[in-house]
């Protein structure tokens, strides 16, 4: 089956282990206010390609991955191509390739049918890294346009089910990082049995020019980066125990 | 088979029956596995000194960026008394030896040019005494007189058009690495014994021209030896025998390498491959418990230092090719031996380590000769000092071994040679990418009008086709490379007559074996114009005269550099090609014929007189360096740049292959050890599968831009970036230059 490819980078070293080849797939139902990808949320035809040949170009750069790497697929919201993303798990997994996926989770849900095909995603991927934008429903509303029950509870799944995974949260000062939130974050994932990692990402703002690119107002122009010390407070609370 | 007192405590048979340090060196070494962990900080006298000369340094930058030339000494290797970096602090120099009597005084060196080196004094205001000018224009010829003499009215055409730059006619050829170890394992005495043995031999009585000039060459090779034990002398020192310690070995072999520098003012003057050599010393010292590791690493930062200090009197012309006041002081470290074992000691470590105790540097130009079977821990280790200096160069030494066995060293920025075996005549390189121009406007030059090449039949249709191209693009690089070699032949020709470089070859075998090194300019630019005319449709744009001006591209071509073997599948036709013509011709002295895609920073030069590209590139901007994919042409990231350059073979361009890349820290990774493992998991990657040269910068943009903008900051005095095939102080460079290094694709991945 064909995936819908927003674009491909050969040297990832930040989407999870190692050295890796990013795929990111074009499609998300989130609208989040710090993206810094909004180029990728239109579900609208990109490059049109099969697992196979994704995975034959991947396969280019397997010389580089060393012991760790592999291939990450990210978006977009990857698992709003849940099929696609399966058959390129499955076919890596087939070629010994670590797989690993980036997802905000939007698409999670534990009815059918896409709770049958996750069951299927779970065994062909080595690493989930999930985003976790916002603990509070209508704070995570107010930011992302969505709600963040389903997001919380595929990150239980996972759990339940034993797959590793990485947790991210987005930094962003006066929005995502205060003390409370944060807390409540790192209380959400000691519940969590199988966190391998944990990551604060400071918000930045390489990707505005993308939405006066696409003509889309920016709510957050007068939001600065965190700085060190927001950075360094925020991984007090959230990191210890966990590697970032 | 001969002993001396001063091997004792070493092992082997061979190198004893004859000069042969790469047996020495094999049947000694003492190979290292662990990490850097035993490294020493630097000592109170390292501190010092490097304080006395960071400040002569600073001095010199002030001074627009020559601190004193000579203007009444003619150099040699005896012209002048003892010098030091600081008079005061003199017994501080644990090895001793500067070119002049003063620290970063450039010397007179007239004989590859007298006009040049006249004029490298002017533009620093200095006045060469007229008795030398008389001496060297009335009674002297040198080379570059020499050369202009002999040369064909197309040759000054070809070379005033610019289609041929850089050529060694105004400076030393260089690229000449003495086996400068064998000072320090044979002593001079025993040199010279076996330089008289071979001259006995020389010829059967025969007096063919070959043999007439290599007796003439030995004499002066000997009198080279000769000079370097009264230069020894000059410091106190005794060299006719061997190095009995560590210090003496650095000192022995730093003799050998001074003699080089006072006599020779080439492109580059490597030190060659010498850390396993001197770690033989250390090691055997350590045992004996006469010599601490703070001693040990104070050697070598003394003489890293002095390396640090070679300076040589250039003209403007010169700069503007090798921006940075460059001198390829190449010294190479780690590589395999031909039975597998790693050839990686402590020494290897420690060499890497001055740019920790003395901070980064341009000189001297390290160069790690890498395999993925290094021990982890030494690329580790590698791999933390270029993300924190960008001082490092990487070479293939799995490609380089089965060509040049496990004694070669890097002779230039990053050809090889086999050390002491083997010479190379440097002859800069071919503009392929103008070459192309004059392939569609009939030899004329697309800058100045004149009709340089041959006047075939210009294209004179309004859209490119390919077939009608590649025809005359074959029949103009006949043409070019006929040029090309005939000129370098002269040029070799007198340069061996004129500047002949005894001291280097005194070190080496007489009976060498000789490549003859040239070199390809343009490269992206080429293959990007062939895919653009081949995938898309490109307008000619002309001038009154018919001339092509400009290109116009309809559509979208594959560009070289995204691992898309439509392009770079050009790439290997242009590199066989322009081989294969070059295979054809004679070459002076039976030299084996080889070529370079690398440009060092005279890539912007040879852009500036290099018209639009079919390409898209604009008349003047600067080509890419090396074997860089054109600005802005990697869509897909690093690894899709790195494994278009792993299809070159190496086997077709044994002079090299340079890339430069610059990686933002964030891309690489999160931490620094996630920056290690990734860097070397890349550097893997790209050298298993066969690629021959890799610069490694890590540095964003932003810095660079601060730099410019800001050059008076103290944390930029030395700051050091990779630039093609050397390194060098990014404050040191042009405006323009430091223009086109920020222009060049940071890989920095959102």
């Amino acid at each position: 089956m064909l995936g819908n490819i927003h674009s491909i980078e050969t040297f990832g070293s930040a989407d999870g282990p190692g050295v890796r080849y990013l795929i990111f797939l074009k499609g998300c139902n989130m609208r989040c206010k710090y993206c810094h990808n909004p180029d990728t949320w239109a579900k609208t035809e990109g490059e049109m390609k099969s697992a196979e040949e994704i995975l034959q170009q991947a396969l280019r750069y397997k010389r580089y991955w060393g012991k760790k790497g592999g291939i990450t697929v990210s978006g977009g919201e990857a698992l709003l191509q849940i099929d696609f993303v399966t058959e390129l798990f499955t076919l890596a997994k087939e070629k010994g390739v670590n797989t690993c996926l980036d997802t905000a989770g939007n698409p999670f849900t534990r009815e059918k049918p896409f709770y049958s095909k996750f069951e299927k995603l779970m065994e062909v991927t080595d690493l989930f890294m999930l985003d976790i934008k916002e603990m509070d429903e209508d704070e995570h509303k107010q930011l992302t346009g969505q709600t963040n029950k389903n997001i919380l509870d595929m990150a239980t799944c996972l759990s339940d089910h034993g797959k590793a995974m990485w947790i991210r949260h987005v930094l962003v000062p006066g929005i995502t990082d205060d003390d409370g939130q944060l807390h409540r974050l790192r209380a959400f994932i000691d519940t969590l049995k199988t966190v391998e990692r944990v990551e604060i990402l400071p918000y930045h703002t390489l990707g505005v020019f993308k939405w006066k690119e696409l003509g889309i107002p920016y709510a957050l122009e007068d939001v600065e980066p965190p700085t060190k010390e927001q950075v360094e407070h925020a991984r007090e609370i959230i990191i210890p125990g966990y590697k970032s | 088979m001969l002993e001396m007192k001063e091997w004792d405590g070493f092992e082997g048979r061979l190198w004893k029956e004859e000069i042969n340090v790469r047996q020495f060196i094999q049947d000694n070494y003492t190979p290292y596995d662990g990490n850097e962990d035993f490294l020493a900080e630097p000592t109170e006298a390292t501190n010092k000194l490097w304080g006395a000369l960071q400040k002569l340094q600073k001095q010199e930058r002030a001074k627009g960026g020559v601190l004193d030339m000579e203007t009444e000494v003619v150099t040699g290797i005896t012209a002048y008394g003892p010098g030091y970096i600081d008079e005061s602090l003199k017994d501080l120099e644990t090895i001793v030896g500067l070119q002049t009597d003063k620290p970063l005084k450039r010397a007179f060196m007239p004989y590859g040019g007298i006009k040049m080196a006249v004029q490298a004094c002017e533009t620093y205001g200095y006045q060469v005494s007229d008795q030398l000018k008389e001496i060297f224009t009335k009674y002297h010829k040198t080379h570059n007189t020499a050369v202009f003499d002999a040369y064909t009215p197309e040759m000054m055409k070809v070379r005033h058009n610019k289609i041929l730059t850089g050529l060694p006619d105004t400076y030393g050829r260089g690229r000449i690495v003495g086996d400068y170890r064998r000072v320090a394992l044979y002593g001079i005495d025993h040199l010279i014994e076996e330089k008289k043995k071979d001259k006995a031999n020389c010829g059967c009585g025969e007096m063919t021209d070959n043999v007439i000039r290599l007796r003439e060459e030995i004499a002066e090779q000997i009198k080279c030896l000769e000079d370097m034990k009264k230069l020894a002398e000059i410091y106190g020192y005794d060299i006719s025998r061997p190095a009995t310690n560590a210090k003496e070995a650095v000192q022995w072999l730093y003799f050998g390498y001074l003699a080089a520098i006072k006599t020779q003012n080439g492109a580059a003057m490597s030190v060659g491959r010498v850390s396993t050599f001197l770690d033989i010393y250390f090691e055997r010292d350590l045992k004996k418990g006469i010599i601490t590791e703070q001693e040990v690493q104070e050697l070598v930062d003394h003489f890293t230092m002095k390396l640090r200090m070679v300076k040589f009197a250039r003209i403007p012309s010169y700069n503007q090719l090798f921006s940075g006041d460059p001198v390829w002081a190449t010294l190479d470290v780690a590589g395999t031996g031909v039975d597998g074992r790693s050839m990686v000691t402590k020494s290897d470590f420690r060499f890497l380590h001055t740019l920790e105790n003395m901070g980064p540097a341009p000189e001297p130009n390290l160069t790690v000769l890498y395999s993925s079977r290094l021990p982890e821990a030494f690329k580790d280790y590698a791999a933390r000092i270029s993300i924190d200096t960008s001082s490092i160069q990487y070479e293939n030494d799995d490609a380089m071994k089965p060509v040049w066995g496990d004694d070669y060293a890097i002779c230039c920025c990053v050809s090889a040679t086999q050390t002491g075996k083997e010479m190379q005549f440097f002859g800069a390189r071919a503009n392929l990418a103008k070459c192309l121009l004059y392939a569609i406007n009939g030899g004329v030059d697309e800058k100045t009008g004149q009709q340089v090449g041959p006047d075939y039949k210009p294209i004179t249709s309004e859209y490119l086709d390919y077939d009608e191209v590649m025809e005359k693009y074959d029949k103009m690089m006949d043409w070019l490379v006929d040029i090309y070699v005939n000129t370098l032949n002269l040029i070799q020709y007198m340069h061996d007559k004129y500047y002949y470089e005894a001291a280097e070859l005194s070190l080496m075998d007489t009976d060498l074996k000789r490549t003859f090194a040239t070199g390809i300019a343009g490269f992206s630019h080429v293959i990007d114009s062939l895919s653009a005319i081949k995938y898309a449709k490109v307008k000619v744009i002309r001038d009154e005269n018919g001339i092509a001006k400009d290109f116009e591209i309809e559509g979208d071509f594959p560009r070289y550099g995204n691992d898309d073997d439509r392009a770079d599948d050009i790439g290997v036709w242009l590199l066989q090609t322009f081989m294969d013509k070059l295979k054809k011709h004679h070459t002076y002295r039976d030299s084996e014929p080889t070529t370079s895609i690398l440009t060092i920073t005279s890539n912007v030069v040879y852009g500036k007189a290099t018209g639009a590209m079919p390409d898209g590139r604009k008349a003047g901007e600067p080509l890419s360096p090396g074997a860089n994919p054109s600005y802005g042409a990697e869509k897909s990231g690093l690894l899709a740049s790195l494994n278009s350059l792993t299809k070159i073979p190496y086997e077709w361009a044994l002079d090299g292959i340079s890339n430069t890349q610059t990686i933002n820290p964030g891309a690489l990774g999160n931490e620094e050890g996630e920056r290690i493992e990734n860097l070397v998991n890349v550097m893997d990657g790209y050298f298993d599968q066969g690629a021959h040269h890799l610069n490694v910068n890590v540095f964003g943009k932003e810095k660079l831009i601060d730099a410019m903008e800001h050059p008076e900051k103290e944390e930029y005095a030395n700051f050091t970036i990779r630039v093609s095939g050397y390194a060098v102080k990014f404050i040191d460079l042009t405006k323009e230059q430091q223009m086109d290094v920020i222009a060049r694709t940071c890989h920095d991945h959102m």
